[in-house]
């Protein structure tokens, strides 16, 4: 009789280890994906706002008008049949530069050239490619390869960004960027992203970068993941993952909540990037950031974001109030 | 935030709505909840015998129609040589057979099949004709008139005198025989009712017994009383109609009139039935004017495509749970819901095979066509023209090899399967192998879920019977669309999370 209960047993066992109980989750405030795209996307962002960050070249615009740095513009490439200027819009700049769609989601489709010598055009891995792969790849993204949805998109090429020598070591050739999650202005959740030789250069999480959470307060490393799984170094380099620390942080979270006043997204992920010579630069807004941050964190989103909900609307607090208020808050260090 | 309590309210309203209208059918039309209900029919033949004499003849039978009771489905007759019309004369159906020459015994057959349904839809009743009162000469008249005195004392409304009018001519046995020798009993009783103000008349019935041959009506008398009418057996004056008791004639004319030919009679057979429920309904509804909200009043092709049609909300509320309560991707938001109906088509395993077989070719060949660099319109159109091909091939190659169900792979929806190939390429390209296999093993494992909820009998008895489900199914889906809590894969996402707090 013992054998099939046990086995039954068994069963629920292992379901118990690989699985949390939802009670569990709620207790440390855990933010769901029904709960995000229910109580916070479709609340506090607005679906006409939306085209302004799906769209990376309005961004830019919006960013430049709002003050906010971004990387430099190079040219855009929005006919089939401009794709053969695209060499000599190339000319226009000396070394590196990107070229990614306008309408990418998740890193899709974007295009690193360090250098560009008389080899052909050397991308992040190393390889070269050719002129004739260029236009290709503008050409699919054109079409809307890249796009949400396969719409017919844009091409935009954009200077490189030369990051920050302080991270060497800890991304695996591509750059490194930080995730803020700001929420009505108040960034609550950081984490920053690196690539990985199994993420093949990419900061997508899903993909396999690193993702290492990062306190609200001073900008060092909490905790670090990879798939969703706790690492301490990095699995290319071997660098103790503890030991980063983002530079320039106030400027980092101040670039971050100004997004939000840009932007008019109550709930919104700021993507920046640290260039070596000109600091903080915003690289893209998401509208629907994910929900990675928590681990990476090892924190649930929820008790922040009710924070700031049972905040009075009444003051209107500057920028760098609410960075003040969330480095005080929302730190481990105290 | 807004408060939800108009959404609660919108939700209620259409499960309650939704559960009313259900079981507003199920007690109203008597539709069954679970399918395969057998529903009792009777098959009653009546058989014309004349004797023709070579010239011209007319023969007219009298034919039941939807009644309290009953509801008729379908009639056939078996007249070789005859011309027949269905006509309505007198406010009655009759079967009228005509031959220009005939001789010697003639048998004529008429078929009808009656389904027992206690939610019958009659046609209305032809009303009474008011006829002028007969002057029967005497002695008739004067004993003909104690009777109904006697019976208009003793009586306070018209079924009552018809009781008593029938209790008299059995009491008063000299009276009564005086009057048989002039006419039947039957007309008799119908004339005095008429003559004392009460709508009445002959009406002939058949009591069905399964199997019984050789049987002949019966006379009744009809007693109306405004809308409403009971009927009387003439010899005892007992009131009310049997359950198996049909009512062959209730209209003032003849059963039988046969022109140009003598010794006509009929006679009738039967034989009861069972029926599965939706063929009998199917039938009984099938000519049917009245206005009912029924899909049984379309006709048989379109009926079959509603039943797909009304399934598809089943499939997408899978889609839904199983994507918001459990958190699966699936390449394509709806389009496991497509290739479910496309598996009801073609059977599960042989639709599963066929899907992976295009789907596997296709990735191939898609492969080498974004070598080529072409525009996304064009591929996709490319791939289209590809999916087509492949279907003819393997159609073709199934054929040859004797393996009919490998023609069933038609049935998938071609501009589907290509969008599909064309994901799951762009997929493989920029995510790798792996994110291939967990989208599509989620879309084909979602379309399995869905092929199996859809494919239930009881589902799809009820989604096609009930339109009420549609609005439960509505409110369902509303419900889970505000739903916030985990999904079941976010539990394990989110695992180490909880380790963590433990340390």
């Amino acid at each position: 009789m013992s054998e099939p209960a046990e086995k039954k047993l068994n069963w629920f066992q292992t379901m118990r280890e690989r699985y949390a109980h939802p009670s569990a989750l709620s207790k440390i405030g855990v933010l769901g994906m029904n709960r995000r795209n229910v109580s916070y996307i479709s609340r506090y962002n607005p679906r006409h706002l939306f085209p302004l960050v799906d769209d990376k070249l309005q961004t830019k615009e919006l960013a430049l008008e709002a003050g906010v740095k971004v990387p430099d513009l190079i040219g855009v490439i929005s006919e089939q049949h401009s794709v053969k200027d695209l060499a000599g819009i190339l000319q226009r700049c000396s070394s590196g530069f990107c070229i990614k769609p306008a309408h990418g989601s998740g890193g899709k489709g974007i295009l690193v050239i360090t250098r560009q010598s008389e080899e052909g055009y050397r991308k992040s891995n190393g390889q070269f490619a050719n002129i004739g792969d260029l236009e290709r790849h503008v050409s699919n993204i054109l079409a809307g390869l890249f796009s949400l949805g396969g719409r017919a998109d844009v091409a935009i090429i954009e200077d490189l960004i030369h990051f920050d020598d302080c991270f060497s070591g800890f991304s695996y050739e591509g750059v490194p960027d930080t995730r803020v999650i700001v929420f009505r202005g108040f960034p609550v959740m950081a984490m920053m992203r690196l690539s990985t030789a199994a993420s093949n250069g990419k900061a997508n999480l899903h993909q396999g970068a690193v993702g290492v959470g990062l306190d609200i307060g001073d900008g060092h490393a909490l905790r670090a993941v990879q798939f969703d799984k706790p690492i301490l170094l990095h699995p290319d380099t071997g660098l103790n993952m503890m030991t980063l620390n983002v530079p320039h942080w106030e400027e980092v979270l101040n670039l971050a909540v100004s997004c939000y006043e840009m932007s008019g997204l109550g709930y919104l992920g700021t993507d920046i990037v640290l260039d070596r010579f000109k600091g903080p630069m915003l690289l893209e807004l998401n509208a629907r950031p994910g929900l990675t941050i928590q681990i990476a964190n090892g924190k649930g989103l929820l008790p922040r974001l009710r924070q700031i909900e049972g905040l009075s609307h009444k003051k209107r607090m500057s920028v760098e109030d609410r960075v003040a208020y969330a480095r005080e808050h929302f730190t481990d260090h105290r | 935030m807004a408060s939800r309590a108009p959404f609660y309210i919108l939700v209620s309203l259409l499960f309650f709505a939704g559960l009313a209208l259900t079981l507003h059918r199920h007690i109203a039309f008597d539709i069954p909840w679970f399918p395969g209900e057998q529903r009792q029919t009777w098959s009653i033949e009546a058989k014309v015998d004349f004797e023709a004499r070579g010239e011209p003849v007319t023969a007219r039978l009298a034919i039941p129609n939807t009644q309290p009771g009953f509801t008729q489905l379908n009639q056939q007759t078996a007249s070789p040589g005859y011309g027949l019309a269905f006509v309505d004369r007198k406010g009655g159906t009759y079967a009228e057979w005509s031959i220009r020459e005939a001789t010697g015994n003639q048998s004529l057959y008429y078929k009808v099949d009656m389904l027992l349904d206690p939610y019958a839809i009659p046609a209305e009743q032809e009303p009474v004709a008011n006829v002028k009162p007969n002057v029967e000469k005497e002695p008739y008249a004067s004993a003909a008139q104690m009777i109904l005195d006697r019976a208009t004392e003793r009586s306070s409304s018209n079924y009552t005198l018809a009781r008593e009018l029938i209790h008299e001519f059995n009491n008063q046995q000299q009276t009564a025989e005086l009057l048989a020798q002039l006419k039947p009993k039957t007309i008799w009783i119908a004339q005095l009712l008429q003559e004392a103000g009460v709508p009445a008349r002959r009406i002939h019935a058949l009591y069905l017994e399964d199997g019984r041959r050789r049987q002949s009506l019966i006379e009744y008398i009809q007693v109306f009383d405004g809308e409403d009418y009971e009927v009387f057996n003439p010899e005892t004056g007992v009131q009310g109609q049997a359950e198996n008791m049909l009512l062959w004639q209730y209209h003032s004319g003849p059963v039988l009139e046969v022109v140009g030919a003598t010794n006509a009679q009929v006679t009738f057979s039967m034989i009861s039935q069972e029926q599965p429920f939706n063929i009998a309904l199917n039938q009984k509804f099938a000519d049917n004017e009245w206005l009912n909200f029924s899909l049984y009043t379309l006709p048989l092709e379109e009926q079959a495509i509603f039943k797909g049609i009304l399934l598809i909300p089943v499939g997408v509320l899978i889609v839904v749970l199983m994507r918001i309560l459990v958190g699966i991707k699936t390449s394509g938001t709806f389009m496991p819901v497509l290739i479910a109906m496309a598996f009801i088509q073609t059977s599960l395993m042989t639709g599963l095979i066929g899907f992976l077989l295009i789907v596997g070719v296709g990735l191939m060949i898609r492969s080498y066509l974004s070598y080529l660099n072409l525009l996304l319109v064009a591929r996709i159109s490319a791939v289209i023209i590809m999916v087509i091909g492949m279907i003819a091939i393997f159609s073709i190659v199934a054929y040859k090899f004797g393996l009919t169900e490998g023609m069933k792979i038609t049935f998938f929806p071609m501009i589907i399967l290509a969008w599909t190939i064309e994901r799951m390429s762009i997929l493989w390209e920029e995510e790798g192998a792996k994110e291939v296999m967990i989208q599509g093993g989620g879309s084909l494992l979602v379309a399995i879920l869905a092929y199996l909820a859809m494919n239930l009998d009881w589902v799809r008895h009820l989604t096609f019977n009930f339109m009420g489900i549609q609005l439960i199914l509505m409110a369902l889906t509303l419900v889970a669309g505000s739903y916030t809590g985990y999904r079941l894969l976010e539990l394990k996402r989110f695992k180490p999370l909880t380790k963590l707090d433990k340390q």
